[in-house]
């Protein structure tokens, strides 16, 4: 059973002169544990595709399976998708758009509570992860008082906070620096291996495809397969 | 977790400092509404502090507080004559202005059936009832006057024996209570020239002026009646006299309140409502932005999954809290600056809890605009950079 599964999925936008086919029978699966990057110009599909795959906007046609569970049939939902959102998937973005009224550990709690988890069980759930993501010290803060690589490293705190079996994240290397952007993909390869997390990462950072296990192209709408030969299944590189 | 508290806890000299305006625009909608209890307050403050069941007054006229009503004295003694009548009492009022230790004060002068009424009902702040028939007076604490201050009224000196405590005419004046053959004494008054003068002009040097006869004039006659009096009968009795009318204390009263004070009220009304309005712009306005300005933080609430309660409770929450923050400033506004407005402000329990419940209105009307936007909020903002 994939965490993800996609087939056939197609979207258009506008119409007449001015159609643009986004995506053109893309299908997609991710294993358990699998790392993937999504690669490809600006314009090719690769943000329509994760939105689809994100149940944020629903395919013109094609079937979307979470954890094994159909959620998009025909490009119709089958079921509540912000439910599906809620339980099944974790987002990382470009910018960790933590809210910034909140301190680091309530950011966290906030994926919990969303899930009906809160009081102290939640707030020791919220504190494990900083800590496994190794920011535990900075708990307290809240965003502007953190750099841009704690402020990502909080963000993915608060997307695994139900442990989902998928993460999706948007370029979230882009607004860091090239150790940071290192380190955040080290640490999607380390929930990957040790979590079995399926991770769908966008990227324009050819320099860190190296630590994922399958690359591909979107180009016109269109995905293909890029070869590359992937690390070891518990290796981190770098 | 609340949200809504974590954003204020956040920016709290801002929300304060918003909550303190809206606050200072409550307090003038609470103002105007006190203002217009106390003018009706003070519009009826003599019609129910004197305790008659009726009042007789000029045939065809509405009474003295509504025009100029002038009856014979010796109407008292009739009334009292009825059976049933427990008391009858002349009534007048009159209006003036002296200079009293330096100051320009306006007073409305009513007069006590002393010795029936020392005016031992009137709630003292200082001094003492009327002791003596003559020369002395009670004023309310709001003329400015302390015990012993003497009042040039006629030919006499008053001197002030009783400081009375919210006790003032429907135009706002201090009341001041002489004894009622000193207020005849009073409004008949003519200074020694003028009435040599007139006596000149009349070609009668040793004859009596007009003005000393009037004193057998008064504005009213108030009865009460007898516990278990035939109040039918004494009704009977009184609309049979062809030369004056009787008219209940509610009838007296709402001749009061449709006269006088109708008007003020309308326009304190009409103000009022616009107030009200100007408030839920203003709220709607501060909700509205405060939620434009999180639409971020509510497109990754919606895109992590978030329930639509959510959203809408932080909104609301915040609406509410800040109305709630605004009614405290109000209270506390009002605390401090009604007491020193020159007219009474009456704001009672009832009114408060109004108040209260109109806000919370305004609370839950403004948000909606707010919560219509959020909810309108696409996930997908968030990916936009």
């Amino acid at each position: 059973m994939e965490p993800i599964r996609a087939v056939g999925l197609r979207k258009t936008y506008g119409s007449g002169n001015t159609e643009v086919t986004a995506l053109r029978g893309v299908s997609l699966s991710v294993r358990e544990g699998e790392v993937v990057a999504l690669l490809g110009p600006s314009g090719s599909g690769k943000s329509t595709l994760l939105t689809a795959l994100g149940l944020l906007n629903l395919p013109d046609e094609g079937d979307i399976s979470i954890a094994g569970e159909p959620v998009i049939r025909g490009g119709r939902a089958t079921r509540d998708l912000a439910a599906v959102r809620r339980r099944r998937l974790g987002f990382v973005f470009q910018k960790s758009n933590l809210i910034p009224f909140l301190t680091a550990i309530e950011n966290v709690r906030l994926g919990l509570e969303i899930n009906d988890l809160r009081g102290a069980g939640a707030r020791r759930r919220a504190a494990e992860l900083l800590e496994y993501l190794g920011i535990d010290d900075r708990m307290g803060n809240y965003p502007e008082q953190l750099s841009g690589g704690q402020q990502q490293r909080v963000a993915i705190a608060r997307a695994l906070a139900v442990d989902p079996p998928v993460l999706l994240a948007d370029e979230p290397t882009a607004a860091l620096d090239g150790s940071r952007s290192r380190s955040v993909i080290q640490l999607f390869r380390r929930i990957a291996n040790e979590r079995g997390t399926a991770v769908v990462v966008v990227t324009h950072d050819h320099r860190l495809l190296d630590a994922f296990d399958t690359l591909y192209e979107m180009e016109d709408g269109a995905l293909r397969e890029v070869p590359h030969r992937p690390p070891a299944r518990d290796e981190i590189p770098w | 977790m609340n949200l809504a508290w974590r954003e204020i806890r956040r920016q709290k000299l801002r929300f304060v400092g918003t909550a303190i305006g809206l606050g200072l625009l409550f307090a003038v909608v609470l103002a105007m509404g006190g203002i217009y209890k106390g003018m009706v307050e003070d519009a009826t403050l003599l019609i129910d502090s004197l305790g008659a069941d009726y009042w007789i007054v000029q045939r065809g006229t509405h009474g003295p507080f509504a025009e100029r009503s002038v009856i014979p004295a010796s109407i008292e003694r009739r009334a009292r004559s009825i059976p049933g009548v427990s008391w009858a009492r002349s009534f007048s009022t009159l209006t003036v202005e002296r200079k009293v230790e330096g100051k320009d004060i306006r007073l409305s002068l009513v007069g006590l059936a002393w010795p029936d009424d020392p005016g031992d009902w009137l709630r003292l702040r200082d001094g003492r009832p009327i002791a003596a028939g003559h020369d002395e007076a009670i004023v309310d604490a709001t003329a400015g006057l302390g015990l012993g201050d003497r009042i040039p009224l006629g030919d006499t000196r008053y001197r002030v024996v009783g400081i009375a405590e919210g006790m003032v005419s429907s135009g706002g004046d201090a009341l001041a209570f002489v004894t009622h053959s000193d207020l005849l004494r009073i409004s008949s008054y003519v200074p020694p020239e003028a009435r040599r003068l007139a006596r000149a002009a009349a070609g009668d040097p040793r004859g009596v002026e007009r003005g000393e006869a009037e004193g057998t004039q008064v504005s009213a006659v108030l009865v009460r009646l007898a516990e278990g009096a035939d109040r039918g009968r004494v009704e009977a009795i009184l609309s049979s006299w062809g030369d004056v009318s009787a008219y209940p204390a509610s009838t007296q009263r709402s001749f009061v309140l449709l006269g006088v004070v109708d008007k003020a009220r309308r326009q304190i009304g009409l103000f009022r409502i616009i107030l009200v309005i100007v408030s839920s712009i203003v709220v709607s306005q501060v909700v509205y932005n405060m939620t434009a300005a999180k639409t971020r933080e509510i497109a990754l609430l919606e895109l992590m999954g978030a329930r639509t309660r959510v959203v809408v409770g932080m909104i609301l929450q915040q609406s509410l809290l800040l109305t709630a923050l605004a009614y405290g400033a109000a209270l506390g506004t009002g605390a401090l600056v009604f007491p020193a407005f020159p007219r009474r402000v009456v704001v009672g329990t009832e009114e408060l809890i109004s108040a209260g419940l109109v806000l919370v209105a305004i609370g839950v009307v403004s948000s909606l605009a707010a919560i219509h936007r959020a909810l309108r909020t696409s996930p997908t903002t968030i990916l936009a950079g």
